[in-house]
């Protein structure tokens, strides 16, 4: 009983964290600011919920599925943001305004002018 | 011998995935077994025998609530800023230098550097890390090297080094 509550408290909690994830999606202003908030809020947030569900089903089929799942999400959701990343700009996606600095855009293009 | 340890391996995934000792699902777990090792066994574990070595391993299991600690604190922060009413970043993206060598480590640094507060890894290019950063402080190369990997690289060189 008492794993079956506090599994269902980290559920909620996970869920908040995704909600909070998806905030952030909606109010943050370019592509890179909201895989920040899609990786960490929403990484953990699913990690959570599955976590949860591990406790409430314990050492069976369905629990050690999800604990293996938050694993891999652990894993996969940062390779897949710095992949995104690393696609959109060189797909030149640009920084929003209020950004102070970007040095990956300097090295890449001075890079590209010396091959010129 | 990388290839047994490695079939052994995604054995064991596969019937924790299954949960069945069944000989059929472990007939099938074993083609898939070979199956993934002949697309991408080269590139999956470099160096096999350090995995058992007791120093590496206890290192590592000491970076793994170090590394939740920190995801935690990450969440919190970027729960912060995007509940607050003027959003308050200060996005950019600025390079550090890491003194880790192998592959694997700097994987594990990249993927570290993602999940903890503030920062985003957009690309590794030899010993540089390329990391966009919510809210930048700090003015040079070694202001964000201590404060986005200082913490992280003792630990992950011992692991891995």
């Amino acid at each position: 009983m008492f794993w079956h509550t506090l599994g269902y408290i980290i559920i909620v909690i996970g869920v908040l964290f995704d909600l909070l994830g998806c905030i952030g999606l909606v109010r943050l202003p370019d592509v890179y600011n909201r895989l920040q908030a899609a990786t960490k809020c929403v990484t953990l947030g699913t990690a959570f919920l599955l976590f949860g569900v591990f406790l409430i089903f314990g050492f069976s089929s369905t629990g050690i599925k999800s604990l293996l799942c938050a694993i891999f999400v652990l894993i996969a959701s940062p390779t897949g943001a710095h992949a995104l990343a690393r696609g959109s700009h060189k797909g030149g996606v640009k920084l929003w305004d209020g950004s102070v600095i970007d040095l990956y855009a300097e090295d890449t293009l001075s890079d590209k002018n010396k091959g010129d | 011998m990388k290839y047994i340890g490695e079939f052994i391996f995604l054995l064991v995934i596969w019937v924790l995935l299954t949960w069945s000792l069944e000989p059929a699902q472990l007939i099938v777990g074993a083609v898939v077994s070979i199956i993934i090792i002949g697309l991408v066994g080269d590139v999956f574990l470099m160096q096999p025998q350090r995995a058992f070595n007791p120093r590496r391993v206890f290192w590592f299991i000491v970076y793994i609530p170090f590394l939740l600690w920190y995801i935690l604190l990450a969440n919190l922060d970027v729960a912060y800023r995007v509940i607050h009413p003027n959003l308050p970043i200060r996005p950019g993206i600025v390079k550090i230098k890491t003194t880790l060598k192998t592959p694997m480590a700097k994987t594990f640094l990249a993927n570290s550097i993602t999940l903890t507060p503030g920062t985003l890894t957009v690309d590794i290019i030899d010993n540089v890390l390329y990391v966009h950063w919510i809210f930048v402080k700090g003015k040079d190369m070694e202001d964000w090297t201590k404060a986005i990997i200082g913490r992280f690289e003792p630990i992950l060189r011992r692991i891995f080094e």
